[in-house]
């Protein structure tokens, strides 16, 4: 580890942190964002609402149990980049096939590591999220690298994490089935569902309400993505028709805020988002809270009254956290629910939904 | 819904006196609890048998009983007081028990008082070993097979069902007492037997041997609308197996995937869900290391050591919440003090690693078994925060005080590999370092790890510190190398010695980083620090940012806690950053212990949590720029710092380095004594073994010998022969002299005790203390009655006379202890500490004389005179108090009970009471002893040939009171002759039946035995009073002890008979 090649962090504001590169080499672009999540960096590497971003890890020591076959999020790692204090060359735990340098190395994610994580953090919090470039070269004259990471956006994140075609994930003997529209979504949602005993078929991220209909579906789950809601037109006016068919939907991060914007309500940019699992949400409607796993950079920040109520809080901040609308079955969050990593305290949520999907069906068949 | 109504007056029960198991985090704890109570406008009252606790003070609560925690004492309190509710949840074991036993009889029911914090159903679920297992299976939580029982026939029919090895655990005991593990059916029998007869109840469980699984723990906090969270998740270094209290622990868990870990935090959540836990609760799980499989080891519903760990580490005030949530309060309803923006309803993220590494007390007991088990050993604990694991790890191991500055120990170097090896095996306070030269001596982290279980990212992350320390030894010393190093935790020292070059032209100071709960995502109010090596410096920035303009002063404290040097120094620690404030100064403090008041967030106006070696408080000192340092309220740990202090040029307060080295240096201090006429016993000092024979025969046997430098009497001994001298000067020159031994003509008079404040003029006795034990007895095992009863007017006059010369010859500027020997009609100096003792906490209660406050204005420079309290000695208070030590020695295999010239002691309770004999009562009530009901028993008597003609009279007034006197041959004789009717009964050399038989037959209430010789564990009257340890009875090894209880027993009188004190009134 120590006759590693020298890599730098060169911020917006062009400040510079000197480290060692791991992981893939080269020159990356991305938006810089912190997650405090202790356990759990195989799971934040594979989620795709990272993509577009360089990922910094709080927690000082990152990967120490190493990579397993088993707990991926995704089919890859969508992050631009990966930014820890010590990564971990001899990892321990009985699943591991590999440690972080490998697999970085594999997905072409390029890392560095030996930094100040909490310098940079405390820069992130107190300047909003940056862009930034991780590059083992830096230019004396930096100039145009400058105005090449002022530039970058992220862009198209729904298009590239999202599946191009229809996938079933069937459950024997299920009692429903679910569509589960994939902005970019985690494994574990589809995971709970069929825990739950439900089937699921993931769906594109314009599949219609007739595609759907011919699916005979009994719910929808929308699924969580990167991204800025708003680049997402198409989708958004997608959702208005989906709302329309009556079936009972759950929304999960991106697809909370899209759905929320998708019937009038407003959106944000925030200044360092909330990303980590100990965020806690306040449910309004039953004045409990619950520890739960975040990751978004974006809040809702209205919702016409006429079409809902905002029913989670952020505990510590206040913001949105959840939506029950009123003029259809649809509730929908912007934490994710028993989302690997972080705390399942919420998978109560995916239970209610099955729920509300007994219940549509009891009050249609009453009709 | 914010605080109940309904509660307006809350009775709070302390843990009582410090004991393995039960140490200073239940006076944070306690002292939290009381604080947040009192925030709320609520009246409290404490009861608390245990002096030396900060939550005793009269700030803190509105009514305080220092009494013993008896169940009827506590009755009597609640009938005085009437409170509306009791907290049950903060006081540890001994408060929770005392809590459940009062509702079970329905006396909190009668007395309209609530319980608060538990309910009985929890607490059953959680400690009634049968009810616990039911629910657990109830909610799908897996326990290790596992069966209670009540006799050893059942268990011997279990064990045989489920095989060996098994561990032994006893229902209702604290910290494990009695428990083990069998590996073979003699071993069954006999931690079984013991166990049983430990339990209050007669139950012990049987369980599954799970030892080599990972052992994790999960803190968690729960509110009566079932908000729930974690605030903190520990890995123990060592598996399953060791107690985790004598386990080196990391916080946050790290060898687990997030699915183990959220599994085993669902789990957690769903136990405190189901136990309907309101506050805080510890779960330990053993999670099988190579597979998802997991087994709930144990709960405590209840604020305990883990839980102050977990507070230090995370910065989430655990006792504070719990408490607020006992009154009514909702976790979203609670502040987060730390950011003063968000609430305690979330999960605290670090961004740091904590190690936390037990004290043991070993290094005092030489011959001590110190084999780990399920068995809590440790006296205390150091915690150190990190970036890494190395540089956590290499702060605890120079915190712990053991002369190590690496985790290389020098007396294993001289084993061989295959030694090294087989010392693997060992699961004792040493196998760390056993681990670590094992590392060095290329014995492969698979063999290291198939013998002892310790996960290999612990052991490679020791490899990665064992090749830091080779490659400095090796090869030129670089910059880069350098800042290697320091980033892995070394110190300057440490690479200077280890590359026999000079630092001087890389060095760098440390810089900061905070602890603020959420891994800097939001910005913090009341951060604390621990240092690093990076380049932001957080603290520097905080200091510039929260420049206040006041005088700045640090205050050093007192490491973890080890006998000799306890909670009152932290008691002394805390007070002075108190009376900073009130002088309008800034307060910082330096500490290590998670366990005490002086490392909570908001005792101080900073804190750091770092180690007290010259180098770490260094960087400090740079940081803060402080106008001056504290250094005499931190025991022997802060002292230490002294002399590199003043040669940094730093304005320490009160006393200088050059009268603390005066009072320390044996010729400076006869010099002194000689120039104020003051007499000591002859001594002399030495370096070697001939020298010391030589002094002791010209000095006339019986001699003290100790070493200099020293707190607690460590390693002191009285010689009664040459052979004794040998021994002594073996062991301790063993580990390298630094200082001279002092030898001393061993006087075998009565032993004074002063505390007294001098502002360098005048000077102010709050009160003379005086020993029950002879000299010859350290004054921390010593049973100290103030005021002293037995000195005339001269002698006192003597004492008074002698302290001011001597504080003002030593030009003391705050405290000073004195101690005495009164023989033959003359006053004799043992010894002078310019500086903060042992009894300052309860001198200044029984008093009223707020002694370290008094000392901090002085150093400040405020006259006595101008102060008022007067100069000279302070008038004796209306009452008598007798400070009672405690021991812990059911918890120490093979240490010798008998009391000598080294500390044993682990705590003390107080009685006070308007008489002398009121008080003793009191005192020998809370110390354990039964003082009422039936006397029927036996006394067994077995004492050295030189005590024969003095036990005579006690063993009479033990007949007297209707017990049976039973004797060792020489003794019975004497006694026979001597008209007290004694039996003669064997000793245990001398066949059977002999004096185990009579312990087995439970005929025996008191032994009383004195012998020349003693320690080594081998020696058949170590082993019998070890027996009589085992079986919880009495020993008493001085006779001054035995009259002193055979005086109290004839008042016949009870606790019942005597008054009780709220101190608040004196």
């Amino acid at each position: 580890m120590e006759q590693a090649k020298k890599a730098y962090l060169l911020l917006a504001n062009g400040k510079v942190f000197e480290g060692y590169s791991f992981g893939a080499q080269g020159k990356t672009i991305g938006e810089v964002v912190f997650t405090t999540g202790v356990v759990g960096f195989q799971e934040t590497l594979t989620d795709p609402s990272y993509c577009g971003q360089i990922i910094t890890q709080t927690f000082p020591l990152v990967g120490n149990y190493g990579i397993n076959g088993e707990d991926f999020e995704s089919s890859r790692s969508y992050a631009k980049g990966y930014i820890v204090r010590e990564w971990c060359d001899a990892p321990s735990n009985f699943r591991m096939t590999e440690d972080l340098d490998q697999f970085l190395k594999e997905q072409g994610v390029i890392g560095l590591y030996g930094i100040d994580t909490r310098a940079l953090t405390r820069i992130l919090r107190e300047n909003g999220v940056m862009n930034g470039c991780i590059t083992t070269e830096l230019p004396e004259d930096k100039t145009q690298l400058l105005q090449e990471i002022a530039d970058y956006r992220v862009a198209s994140a729904v298009e590239e994490t999202s599946c191009k075609e229809s996938q079933p994930f069937p459950v024997e003997g299920s009692k429903y089935t679910i569509a589960l529209y994939d902005f970019g979504y985690q494994y574990s949602i589809r995971r709970w569902l069929n825990r739950l005993g439900c089937s699921v078929v993931v769906v594109p991220p314009l599949t219609n309400a007739q595609e759907i209909k011919e699916l005979h579906v009994d719910g929808i789950m929308l699924s969580n993505g990167p991204g800025d809601p708003a680049d997402n037109q198409a989708i958004i006016a997608n959702l208005k028709e989906l709302a329309k068919t009556g079936l009972p939907i759950l929304g999960a991060g991106l697809g909370h805020q899209m759905m929320a914007l998708a019937m009038g309500g407003e959106t944000v940019k925030m200044k360092h988002g909330h990303r980590g699992g100990n965020q806690p949400v306040t449910d309004l409607d039953f004045g409990t809270t619950f520890i739960t796993s975040q990751n978004h950079g974006y809040t809702v920040t209205s919702i016409p009254q006429e079409m809902g109520r905002i029913s989670h809080v952020n505990a510590n901040d206040q913001t949105c956290e959840g939506v029950r609308y009123t003029v259809f079955p649809c509730v929908t969050v912007q934490f994710h629910p028993a989302v690997c990593s972080g705390p399942r305290d919420t998978d109560g949520l995916f239970r209610e939904f099955v729920e509300l999907i007994e219940k549509t069906k009891e009050d249609a068949v009453c009709r | 819904m914010p605080l109940r109504s309904d509660i307006k007056k809350v009775l709070v029960i302390g843990s009582g006196p410090i004991v393995i198991g039960q140490a200073a985090e239940f006076d944070y704890a306690g002292t939290q609890a009381c604080r947040a109570l009192k925030e709320e406008g609520l009246e409290v009252v404490l009861i608390n048998s245990n002096p030396a606790t900060i939550m005793t003070d009269k700030a803190m609560a509105d009514h305080i009983y220092i009494e013993p925690l008896t169940i009827d004492t506590v009755k009597r309190v609640i009938e005085i007081e009437k409170p509306d509710s009791l907290l049950s949840t903060l006081g540890g074991q001994t408060g929770l028990t005392l809590s459940m036993q009062l509702d079970k009889e329905g006396f909190l029911a009668s007395h309209n008082v609530k319980l608060l914090g538990a309910n009985r159903e929890t607490i059953d679920k959680a400690e009634d070993r049968q009810m616990f297992k039911d629910t657990m299976e109830e909610i799908g939580q897996p326990c290790i097979p596992s069966k209670v029982v009540e006799n050893l026939q059942d268990g011997i029919d279990f064990v045989g069902e489920i095989g060996l090895p098994v561990i032994i655990r006893p229902a209702f005991t604290m910290g494990g007492t009695g428990g083990g593990i069998a590996n073979t059916m003699e071993e069954f029998h006999e931690i079984a037997e013991n166990g049983l007869r430990l339990s209050p109840i007669t139950q012990i469980l049987v369980e599954k041997c799970i030892s080599g699984w990972k052992e994790i723990e999960f803190e968690v906090i729960r509110d009566r609308k079932g908000n729930s969270i974690t605030v903190c998740s520990m890995e123990n270094v060592d598996p399953v197996g060791v107690h985790t209290g004598d386990s080196i622990v990391v916080a946050p868990a790290v060898t687990l995937s997030d699915k183990e870990f959220q599994m085993l935090r669902s789990a957690a959540l769903n136990i405190v869900g189901a136990l309907g836990v309101e506050g805080g609760c510890n779960c330990q799980f053993a999670l099988h290391p190579t597979s998802f499989e997991y087994a709930v080891i144990e709960v405590n519903p209840r604020v305990s050591r883990s839980s102050a760990l977990a507070s230090k580490a995370t910065g989430y005030p655990i006792a504070k919440v719990a408490t607020k949530i006992a009154i009514g309060y909702t976790l979203d309803e609670i502040l987060n003090a730390v950011t003063g923006t968000t609430y305690a309803c979330f999960e605290p993220a670090i961004d740091y690693l904590v190690v936390k590494f037990p004290k043991w007390p070993f290094d005092k007991f030489v011959y001590g078994k110190r084999t780990l088990g399920t068995q809590m050993k440790a006296t205390g604990e150091v915690m150190s925060i990190g970036v890494n694991f190395e540089q956590a790890m290499m702060k605890a191991v120079r915190s712990i005080e053991l002369k190590l500055d690496t985790l290389s120990m020098p007396k294993l170097a001289p084993h061989t590999d295959e030694e090294i090896h087989g010392l693997l095996h060992n699961c004792d306070d040493e196998r760390i370092f056993v681990v670590y030269e094992a590392i060095k001596r290329g014995i492969s982290l698979d063999e290291i790890h198939r013998i002892t279980m310790i996960d290999k990212w612990f052991l490679s992350k020791l490899q990665k510190l064992a090749q830091m320390e080779k490659g400095l030894s090796e090869g030129e010393l670089t910059q880069e190398k350098y800042l290697a190093a320091k980033k892995n935790g070394f110190l300057d020292s440490t690479i200077e010695k280890l590359s026999g070059q000079s630092c001087k032209d890389f060095h760098r100071s440390a810089s900061f980083k905070m602890v603020d709960t959420c891994a800097a995502e939001f910005a913090a109010k009341t951060p604390y620090f621990y240092s690093t090596y990076d380049e932001e410096n957080e603290a520097a920035q905080f200091v510039e940012e929260n420049h206040s303009g006041k005088k700045k002063i640090l205050v050093f404290g007192a490491g973890p806690i080890r006998i000799g040097q306890g909670i009152e120094f932290d008691y002394c620690s805390v007070h002075c950053v108190w009376a900073l404030k009130e002088e309008g100064c800034e307060a910082i403090i330096v500490n290590n212990n998670p366990e005490t008041v002086s490392t909570d967030f908001d005792t101080s106006d900073r804190l750091y949590f770092d180690p007290l070696t010259p180098e770490d408080v260094d960087s400090i000192l740079e940081v803060e720029k402080p106008w001056g340092c504290v250094v005499q309220f931190g025991g022997q740990t802060a002292i230490k710092l002294t002399k590199h202090l003043q040669e940094k040029g730093v304005n320490i307060l009160g006393t200088s380095a050059d009268s603390i080295d005066a009072a320390e240096d044996r010729e400076r201090f006869d010099e002194l004594l000689e120039k104020c006429g003051i007499p000591r016993p002859a001594g002399h000092t030495v370096f070697t073994t001939e020298e010391a024979v030589k002094a002791a025969e010209d000095l006339e046997y019986p001699v003290l010998l100790r070493p200099s430098y020293v707190l607690g009497g460590q390693n002191m001994i009285i010689a009664h022969s040459e052979q004794d001298v040998v021994e002594y000067m073996e062991i301790i020159t063993s580990g390298g002299l630094e200082n001279p031994v002092l030898i001393d003509k061993y006087m075998m008079g009565t032993e004074v005790e002063v505390d007294a404040i001098c502002d360098g003029h005048d000077y102010l006795i709050p009160g003379i203390m005086e020993h029950i034990e002879r000299a010859g007895v350290h004054s921390g095992d010593s049973i100290s009655i103030y005021p002293a009863q037995n000195l005339s007017q001269k002698i006192r006059a003597t004492i008074i006379n002698y302290t001011g010369k001597l504080a003002r010859e030593l030009n003391v500027i705050g405290l000073v202890n004195i101690q005495y020997v009164v023989y033959k009609g003359e006053v004799y100096v043992i010894e002078v500490n310019p500086r903060s003792s042992r009894t300052v906490p309860y001198i200044s209660k029984v008093t009223g004389v707020p002694m370290v406050d008094l000392a901090t204005k002085i150093m400040l420079g405020a006259k006595l005179a101008d102060l008022g309290y007067g100069t000279g000695l302070y008038p004796h208070a209306d009452y008598v108090a007798v400070k009672v030590p405690v021991f812990s020695f059911e918890k120490l295999h093979d240490v010798d009970v008998h009391l000598g010239p080294e500390m044993k002691s682990t705590g003390e309770v107080l009685g006070i009471g308007r008489t002398f004999e009121e008080a003793l009562l009191k005192g020998l009530s809370a110390a354990g002893y039964k003082m009422t009901g039936e006397k029927k028993g036996g006394v067994l008597i077995t004492v050295r040939d030189s005590d024969k003609q003095e036990i005579i009279p006690i063993a009479e007034k033990f007949e007297a009171l209707g017990f049976t006197i039973y004797a060792t041959s020489g003794t019975a004789l004497t006694l026979n002759s001597n008209m007290v009717a004694a039996n003669t009964v064997r000793k245990l050399e001398e066949g059977t039946p002999n004096i185990l038989d009579l312990f087995e037959e439970d005929k025996i209430d008191y032994v009383i035995s004195t012998s020349s010789k003693g320690r080594k564990p081998m020696e058949h009257a170590v082993q019998m009073r070890r027996k009589a340890v085992e079986r919880s009875i009495p020993c008493l090894t001085s006779l001054d002890t035995a009259n002193a209880l055979a005086n109290c027993l004839s008042q016949h009188r009870g606790m019942e008979d005597v008054q009780l004190v709220d101190i608040t009134t004196i």
